[in-house]
């Protein structure tokens, strides 16, 4: 072979038509996510800057923050119900996830659907029926021997029901991996049970316990509608936002505690994420499921348990339930249906949950086309390695942003004056915007997941036979992924149906939505109709996840005849 | 599979016979401070059947795809057919591609895997059935139309991606490492199919495989490369007869190296004894060198006073393999060093060798190979 002595150029792959249309995708998905995401949060940093008239000022309104105890202290009565409730919801929620995934009790499906009943309700819907049960008016007032469910008890009861179903979730994952040989091994050198349980399934569950109590912790810190509903005179960062921006009009202030709020969801989430990259896998490829044995006494007890807590989580919701039906409580418990009569408590009667359930639509359906194709982008594209990075980046972002936050932003956003999009505000589609820059990072991974266990080589494959990328992604990638986008689109429709903390600051004159409506029916003391509207919502969201289930099976039967072997 | 005229036929002729069909010059690929692949020319003649031999890690698989335009090269040219396709994206070159995975569309039926390639040739719907059901009986599964991938045997799912890869008539068939998720039996078969339709069709095939069985058997040429350059290119025989360096003769088959020193003029000298070679491969009188020596050329039989290269050996070792045994012997001369011998059931019967025992062999001057001490 003769080697040419001439110096060959560096090589620059001459750009397709294909490739340009990737990274025109990549280009678009950027920008929507800084408009969405980023410039908002910019917002709200800058505008804790700034003094009325949006001049900077330094730290100044910062300064004004820690020097008024009124307004720090909430710091610590956030920090405070927080830590109260993971305490208490994790070792909860551990036992049930153990007696759900390593015993052979009956009806562990039905004991887990039960536990995962308030994730479709709002979260102030626990804190109303709170305060049928134990309020001024209580069914069971008298258990409280004197003293208020409304403030820092009622807030942390509230947030143990709100918060269950989450560490509930973490904690069925983790420990439904395990390695049956670890076990086997541990009993062949005579292990008394108790120490197994220690050295073996603790460490085992360990991350994801970790994981789950910064995921309450946040999920409290954040949450707005139980502290609005049960807090009375306790103040805390999410009540304290809501009043300087909606009550006194005081947007620097809260901006001020809308970056407050954040620190605790940020610390929350690096934290978490420096604790999980120290998770080895712990379950090697190898590893043999690890199927329960039976055993009677520890079986009967957890179900006892998985009774009570189950019977609990149901008893309490369903109170506000049966509360919306009821003519006078706890006077005269006949039943009627005049509280659904919204009219007569709200001037939107009606229309607000109307205006919910579009609302929801819309997000679920751009929703999850944006993300699940801005996923496949990152995924699957070659191109612009550094925008896919950023992409990537931002989309993890409102992971750790709380809705509270994540609205205020978009109020100062919307509302600035070097923004062209002002005419947004008010309308539904900055509703709809938000709630899919909300909910975008869990739709955003599980959209990655379901693209990674794609085989890598499609996108090559169909290269060499000409096919442009698009195509393979329409005909292939996207049916292959049915079940994750369906996934995708009713966990976006159920959060943007419940959700009250990104949308309050952010709707108009007509496009209030149903949680709203529920917040001021409850301030008004129209909690039956307030009860109501939140039964609304339940009923919907479980609906949803009902269509969802049935469109799996008809999915599986008929479109995706090719799963069968 | 039956050989079919009008396949042939369509097979893109593009006779350029006067250069080599595929041309690669002065080809370099790093991954951020790894050489991934460096000054790499080589040429594959049209219709030829070439595998990329290595050890994980040796830049075969990157050469591949960079001859795909799937991750190009940093620097250096490709020419395809007489076309230079360096800086050419996939779809603009001409091949067809088979991966270790298979790569087939679960949610579509064979049939629509095969004729994938074919739906944007605008050739009518009649036309694009027929071919497909024309590939289907190329490759031997001709009533699998209507399944899907999932449910075919692990062969079969890689036949359909030869299948598809064939459906467009490339000029250049990829082949990545098609059979090694394959059970041994299945891949010894299909091997044998791959290498008769190559043929038959004549389309230039590049096949990466680590397996140096499969490249002895399949491949007209074979490339050994080894951390990113290319070691040596040479037939299957040529590359196990004559390995140009150690590494060559170590990863294609085995073979026993042995410390020595050049003598003499075709002579070596390893510990106490003296052996005559056919060639010193160059080196100055006195330099350290490694003698190389296959298993099966130690001879046992037929050895007199006349015989060079005799020495005695005591049997350390045997190891049953079914239709030889691999003994390890110990030279008197020289206790400690290991020379693998394979002795076939006959010899072992015929002489009923037993471990400890000392036996006269002889290391035929022909079958000693020299390469520098590393």
């Amino acid at each position: 072979m003769s080697v040419a002595t001439v110096p060959l150029p560096v090589i620059a792959q001459r750009v397709s038509r294909e490739a340009w249309v990737a990274r025109a995708g990549v280009i678009l998905l950027v920008a929507w996510l800084v408009l969405s995401i980023a410039l908002p949060l910019w917002a709200l940093l800058s505008k804790s800057f700034q003094n009325a008239n949006g001049e900077f000022i330094g730290v100044a309104n910062y300064l004004r923050y820690f020097s008024t105890p009124s307004l720090f202290n909430s710091i610590f009565n956030s920090v405070g119900v927080a830590i109260a409730t993971t305490v208490i919801v994790i070792p909860l929620a551990f036992v049930y996830a153990y007696a759900l995934t390593r015993t052979r009790m009956r009806f562990k499906g039905l004991f887990y659907a039960a536990a995962m009943l308030p994730l479709f309700a709002p979260s102030l819907l626990s804190a109303i029926s709170l305060i049928y049960l134990f309020g001024n008016q209580g069914l069971l007032k008298g258990l409280m021997f004197g003293s208020s469910i409304y403030g820092a008890n009622g807030i942390i009861v509230a947030q143990v029901f709100y918060c269950f179903p989450h560490a509930l979730i973490i904690a069925v994952t983790a420990l439904a991996l395990a390695d049956a040989r670890l076990y086997e091994v541990a009993d062949a050198l005579g292990t008394r049970k108790s120490r197994i349980f220690r050295t073996v399934t603790l460490p085992g569950a360990k991350f994801g316990l970790i994981n789950a109590a910064f995921v309450v912790f946040t999920l409290v810190v954040t949450d707005f509608g139980i502290a609005k509903v049960i807090g009375g005179q306790f103040n805390v960062l999410a009540t304290d936002a809501y009043k300087q921006v909606v009550g006194q009009q005081n947007f620097e202030m809260g901006a001020v505690v809308g970056m407050v709020l954040l620190v605790p969801a940020v610390l929350a989430f690096v934290i978490d994420r420096m604790v999980q990259r120290r998770q080895v896998a712990l379950l090697s490829a190898r590893a043999v499921p690890l199927e329960p044995k039976q055993n009677r006494p520890r079986d009967a007890a957890l179900m006892v348990y998985c009774l009570v807590i189950g019977g609990i989580l149901v008893g309490v919701l369903g109170t506000a339930i049966w509360a919306s039906f009821i003519t006078y409580w706890p006077y005269n418990l006949t039943p009627t249906l005049k509280n659904y009569d919204f009219a007569n408590f709200d001037p939107g009667g009606w229309s607000p949950y109307f205006t919910s359930i579009w609302m929801a639509t819309l997000a679920a359906v751009f929703g999850t086309g944006i993300v699940f194709t801005g996923a496949y982008v990152v995924e699957k594209t070659r191109v612009m390695p550094g925008g896919r990075m950023i992409a990537h980046l931002l989309a993890m972002l409102p992971m750790a942003v709380p809705g509270l936050v994540l609205g205020l932003g978009y109020v100062f956003f919307v509302n600035a004056r070097w923004n062209p999009l002002g005419f947004l505000y008010g309308t539904l589609a900055v509703l709809v915007i938000n709630s899919i820059a909300h909910f975008y990072t869990v739709a955003h991974i599980t959209s990655l997941t379901a693209l990674k266990q794609i085989d890598p080589e499609f996108e090559s494959v169909s290269a060499s036979l000409k096919v442009p990328f698009w195509r393979t992604f329409a005909r292939v990638t996207v049916p292959i992924c049915w079940p994750a986008i369906l996934d995708i689109a009713i966990y976006i429709f159920v959060n943007a149906l419940t959700t009250v903390s990104a949308v309050i600051f952010l709707y108009g004159p007509d496009t209030k939505l149903a949680a709203i409506a529920i917040v001021h029916m409850d301030e008004m003391g129209a909690s039956a109709a307030a009860a109501g509207m939140a039964t609304m919502i339940v009923f919907t969201a479980l609906g949803a996840k009902l269509l969802q289930l049935l469109l799996d099976r008809l999915l599986f039967t008929r479109l995706q005849a090719w799963r069968k072997r | 599979m039956r050989m079919d005229a009008s396949v042939k036929s369509m097979q893109s002729g593009s006779a350029n016979t006067a250069g080599p069909f595929l041309r690669i010059r002065a080809l370099a690929k790093r991954f951020g401070a790894f050489t991934a692949l460096k000054d790499i020319d080589l040429d594959v003649a049209k219709g030829e059947f070439v595998c990329f031999l290595g050890p994980s890690g040796c830049g075969k698989t990157t050469l591949l795809r960079a001859i795909a335009g799937l991750d190009p090269q940093d620097e250096g040219l490709i020419e395809i057919a007489g076309r230079d396709v360096s800086n050419l994206p996939p779809a603009a070159r001409d091949f067809g591609i088979v991966f270790q995975s298979y790569a087939l569309f679960p949610n579509l039926t064979v049939a629509a895997n095969v004729g994938y390639g074919l739906v944007n040739r605008r050739a009518g719907r009649a036309a694009m059935d027929a071919r497909v059901k024309e590939l289907l009986a190329l490759v031997g599964l001709p009533e699998q139309g209507t399944k899907y991938p999932g449910q075919l045997s692990g062969g079969q799912q890689q036949r359909v991606a030869l299948a598809r890869a064939l459906a467009t008539s490339p000029g250049l068939l990829l082949l990545d490492e098609p059979l090694s998720a394959l059970d041994a039996r299945v891949r010894v078969r299909l091997r044998e199919e791959i290498k008769q339709l190559q043929r038959r069709l004549g389309v230039t095939t590049i096949m990466v495989t680590h397996d140096q069985e499969e490249a002895l058997a399949m491949a007209d040429r074979i490339v050994v490369m080894r951390e990113g350059v290319i070691e040596q290119v040479g037939t299957p025989s040529e590359i196990y007869r004559k390995p140009a360096t150690a590494f060559v003769a170590d990863f294609v088959g085995t073979m026993t190296f042995l410390d020595a020193q050049v003598s003499g003029p075709d002579r070596l000298r390893f510990g106490t004894i003296e052996l005559a070679c056919n060639s010193i491969n160059g080196f100055a009188h006195g330099a350290a060198v490694r003698i190389g020596l296959r298993p099966e050329e130690i001879r046992v039989r037929n050895i007199d006073a006349a015989t060079p290269n005799r020495i005695d050996a005591r049997v350390s070792l045997l190891d049953f393999l079914g239709a030889f045994c691999r003994a390890r012997l110990e030279p008197e001369a020289a206790p400690g060093v290991a020379i693998l011998a394979d002795f076939s059931a006959n010899l072992m019967r015929d002489l009923s060798v037993v471990e400890g025992q000392t036996l006269t062999i002889a290391l035929p001057p022909e079958s000693l190979r020299v390469f520098a001490k590393s």
